[in-house]
């Protein structure tokens, strides 16, 4: 193989083969084994320690975009959370994000109304929808969850529905559960709300802002974290749920050897160029 | 006067908010609270520049028919029609299923934004392969640790591993040797010792940046010249 | 912290479970006590209930603790919780504030008034029914105070630094100015301006993704300044797209000063900055856009980052031009340090300004910041001996709420 001609090699022919790469295994899967990672067993420990029946707040700061890495795992958490009869009180900061957040909370519940579970929105769960306003909002908040959404996604009054009756500021929640895409998003619930108001939280983020907050998990303000597509694929083994972050993982896995890969097989080509050559 | 009061304020402002971390007190808690929500009604007023600014720059740049101006005109057809239907259809109800807005978010909104998204996989390879070079040791050890998070945080990783080294005869260090303790090593001690300095001092530059302008020392938002 | 905050955990989680749990009891709830009518035993009554005004707060909030019940210990199923009423007056009438699981002994009402005193009695129940502990407490007053003590480490800290930056400002502009050694990416901002003005085709700056609540943007907007000097000196094209509506004014103040600073204030075109979409990946749609078609020479992405700097600087590369990133969004750093010819990581984008000015007091605030850092390391250093000698204080002081 002529190693020269690869460094001229067009950028497209890595596209392509990244796009095969990914469609595959997502079309075939080929059930790679998964071992559930510390963090994500805290994190599935963590929802499970929750008292039967309270009432948890979810806030989901994604949008569109990121809705492929953290869908799965906020259907995974409202599935372990609705198992045990607990209420969710679900908020998003991110203004693109209310409607696929709504739509994923109506997927989830439509799935336990299907097994005959009874789930009214407004009693065992609501979305605020979104505010805008970032980290003055998860203040605000603290001063009453109404004061901060008077209405809700579909705009009822928030102070009237029957779920809101137990639940004034943080004090009436045993646990935040938040899914983050950035900013707004777990960096600033945890400065904000887990340090002011001593709110126990847990996260799942985005793979590549999962290396920020592993200090918040080891000085223990996380009581768990799942990163991106691999923490929730092994919150679904551990929920023993064929859910589509399982499924993503035969072709990230195959994703992070081809970029593995192409760091190696840039550098031998780079080796191969003759001496005095300009990087 | 153009510039002393605006100085004026911003300091007043700064030190209130400042004074706010520390006093509990209504009296500064309160003036504090009051401003950071007084925030949030500016940047909505903002939204009226910009907004104003996007249509006149687009509709000049399809009257001078610059280059790719029928973008321009899909643009503003966009957000006009996006507008027009929160607005004046759907209303209250555009977060509602079956709005014209809930169509336009799912069927334009949604897959552009995922679409735009998911290029980064495409991104990350072509800059692996064309930019990550080991020209030093150091490189050489950042190379490294990069192969190892990479196949660690992933099942094949350790399902390769477990092929090349889990073999009878084989000491048992080596057989059952495998990425992800490694990289979950690398992950909570090499790699959050650099990042917490680098957030340090990155903390220290915000802190900087913040007094310089509640000092007035920086003052070049102001415009024009001193 | 991981035990105040399990003990909250616990408290809390118990409180929702326990309000439905509570129907069942409600009788026992009006204040008086209830027992089955089979005469099975009373439960013991919690006992010592104590108060106090929370301190460092605004006088909304008050601490509650007692003695648990004798009948409450682990597995025995007596007790299921605790109630607690509240009046203003010693005599009632009582409302119930609120109740916690069995084996806890605080709790801290948080809805109160301030000023007003507040009596309060704690109250058992379990299968048995209900009994209220004998006195009430109080009465407790919510204080509103003036300084929040657990974070006064914070305030000894902001004090020190901003006493070492305003010293050596002061010192620069008596003429001590402090030596600076360059930094090859704020040189390289002006090569990438040089080439670009050389080749004749314009320099595009990207002031982040966030808006101005950012200190990252602000400091990208800073070094906007600077950058549209030198683009306006050279007369060469400048291209600033900008995300959110708030830095888009600030940045046409920017570029407006930074002409008016190199004598070109009639070069100044309004329309160079513009407003695009805070949605991130519209954005990124109009700068690569803007990149494929005016091929700019020189990108400077200056700002906070997220998933979209691999994109910008993949799209740059493509494009031929010479690309300067800085960013103190840590997890976007390794993408900008492969993808652009140079960097600035963490803090030197928040000092780009004053090297670029050349200012005496901005470079002496680096040195007041400089001096802190050295301050702070021999903290760490210190806390990590008193650690492992087994002495806290230090640890707890710098603790903050």
């Amino acid at each position: 193989m002529n190693l020269r001609a690869l460094e001229k090699l067009d950028p497209r022919w890595i596209f392509l083969v990244v796009g095969l790469l990914v469609l595959i295994p997502l079309l075939w899967p080929v059930g790679l084994p998964l071992k559930p990672s510390t963090p994500v067993i805290q994190f599935h420990d963590a929802l499970e320690a929750v008292p039967d029946g309270s009432t948890i707040l979810m806030s989901c700061d994604y949008d569109p975009a990121s809705t492929p890495e953290l869908g799965p795992m906020t259907r995974t958490a409202l599935r372990q959370l609705w198992e045990k009869r607990c209420k969710v009180v679900v908020t998003v900061l991110w203004n693109g994000g209310s409607v696929v957040v709504d739509q994923t909370i109506e997927e989830v519940a439509d799935e336990f109304r299907a097994r005959g579970v009874k789930l009214v929105d407004g009693v065992d769960y609501v979305n605020l929808g979104y505010k805008s306003g970032n980290e003055a909002v998860m203040v605000l908040m603290g001063q009453g969850i109404a004061s901060a959404f008077p209405v809700d996604q579909h705009g009822r009054v928030t102070a009237t529905l029957p779920i809101m009756r137990n639940v004034s500021g943080y004090s009436g929640f045993p646990l935040l559960v938040n899914i983050s895409a950035g900013y707004p998003g777990t960096k600033e619930w945890v400065q904000q709300v887990n340090s002011r108001f001593h709110l126990p939280m847990v996260s799942g983020c985005t793979a590549v802002s999962a290396p920020e907050f592993f200090p918040y998990l080891q000085s223990g303000q996380l009581r768990g974290l799942l990163g991106g597509m691999a923490g929730a694929a092994e919150y679904e083994l551990l929920r023993k749920e064929k859910g589509s972050a399982t499924r993503g993982m035969d072709a990230q896995s195959l994703a992070h050897v081809f970029i593995a890969l192409c760091i190696v097989l840039g550098n031998v080509v780079h080796r191969a160029r003759p001496a005095g050559g300009q990087a | 006067m153009k510039r002393e009061i605006p100085l004026f304020l911003t300091a007043l402002i700064g030190a209130i908010v400042v004074a706010g971390f520390f006093v509990p007190h209504q009296w500064v808690s309160v003036p504090a609270d009051f401003l950071q929500r007084c925030a949030v009604i500016v940047v909505a007023f903002g939204y009226a520049l910009g907004g104003a600014n996007v249509i006149r720059v687009n509709l000049e740049g399809i009257a001078r028919r610059q280059t790719d101006w029928p973008y321009k005109l899909v643009l503003l057809a966009g957000m006009l029609a996006t507008l027009v239907f929160g607005l004046f259809v759907d209303r209250a109800a555009f977060q509602d299923p079956g709005t014209v807005s809930v169509w336009i978010y799912d069927n334009i909104y949604v897959p552009m934004n995922s679409t735009m998204f998911a290029l980064l996989a495409f991104f990350i390879a072509s800059a692996a392969f064309r930019a990550f070079r080991v020209r030093s040791t150091e490189a050489a050890l950042l190379a490294a640790s990069a192969l190892i998070v990479m196949l660690g945080r992933v099942p094949l990783g350790d399902f390769v591993m477990a092929g090349l080294f889990d073999h009878e005869g084989l000491p048992d260090f080596v057989r059952h040797w495998r990425l992800e303790p490694v990289q979950q090593w690398i992950m909570d001690f090499p790699q959050n010792a650099a990042k917490r300095a680098i957030l340090i001092g990155a903390a220290m530059g915000v802190m900087a940046t913040g007094l310089r302008v509640i000092l007035g020392i920086e003052r070049s938002y102001l415009g024009g010249s001193d | 912290m991981p035990l105040g905050l399990r003990s909250r955990f616990v408290r809390f989680g118990a409180l929702v479970v326990l309000l439905a749990s509570l129907g069942a009891f409600a009788p026992g709830f009006a204040g008086a006590q209830s027992a089955p009518a089979d005469s099975v035993p009373a439960l013991a009554p919690p006992r010592g209930l104590v108060y106090a005004d929370v301190p460092g707060d605004a006088g909304l909030a008050v601490e509650l603790s007692w003695t648990l019940s004798p009948d409450d210990s682990v597995g025995t199923g007596l007790v299921t919780g605790y109630f607690l009423e509240r009046s203003t007056a010693p005599g009632g009438p009582w409302t119930v504030v609120d109740s916690v699981v069995a084996r806890t002994a605080s709790y801290t009402d948080q809805s109160i008034r301030r000023d007003t005193p507040y009596f309060y009695r704690v109250g058992v129940f379990g299968p048995r029914g209900s009994v209220l502990a004998g006195a009430a407490a109080g009465p407790a007053i919510g204080r509103s105070s003036w300084f929040h003590s657990s974070r006064a480490s914070v305030l000894a800290f902001l004090l020190l630094f901003f006493l070492l930056v305003l010293y050596y400002m002061y010192m620069a502009q008596l003429g001590r100015k402090p030596f600076v050694r360059r930094l090859a990416g704020i040189d390289a901002i002006e090569e990438a301006i040089g080439r670009a003005t050389e080749m004749g085709r314009p320099v595009l700056y990207v002031p982040g993704v966030q808006d101005i609540d950012e200190i990252q943007t602000v400091a990208g907007l800073v070094i906007l300044e600077s950058v549209a000097r030198m683009t306006a000196r050279y007369d060469t094209p400048l291209r600033v797209p900008v995300a959110y509506p708030i830095p888009f004014t600030i940045a046409q103040e920017m570029v407006r000063s930074g002409h008016a600073h190199a004598g070109r204030p009639d070069a100044y075109d309004p329309d160079c900055v513009q407003f695009v979409s805070p949605e991130q990946f519209a954005y990124v749609a109009a700068i690569t856009g803007i990149m494929m078609r005016e091929k700019p020479a020189a990108h400077i992405f200056m700002g906070s980052f997220y998933g979209e700097s691999l994109m910008l600087a993949e799209t740059g590369f493509a494009n031929g031009a010479i690309q300067v990133a800085g960013t103190a969004n840590v997890h976007q750093l390794p993408f900008f340090v492969v993808a652009c010819d140079y960097t600035l990581i963490g803090e030197e984008i928040f000092a780009a300004s004053a090297y670029l000015s050349g200012e005496a007091r901005l470079v002496g605030g680096l040195k007041g910041a400089d001096m802190l850092k050295l301050v702070i390391v021999a903290v760490v250093l210190i806390g990590c001996a008193l650690e492992t000698f087994g002495i806290h204080g230090l640890t707890t002081w710098m603790q903050t709420q």
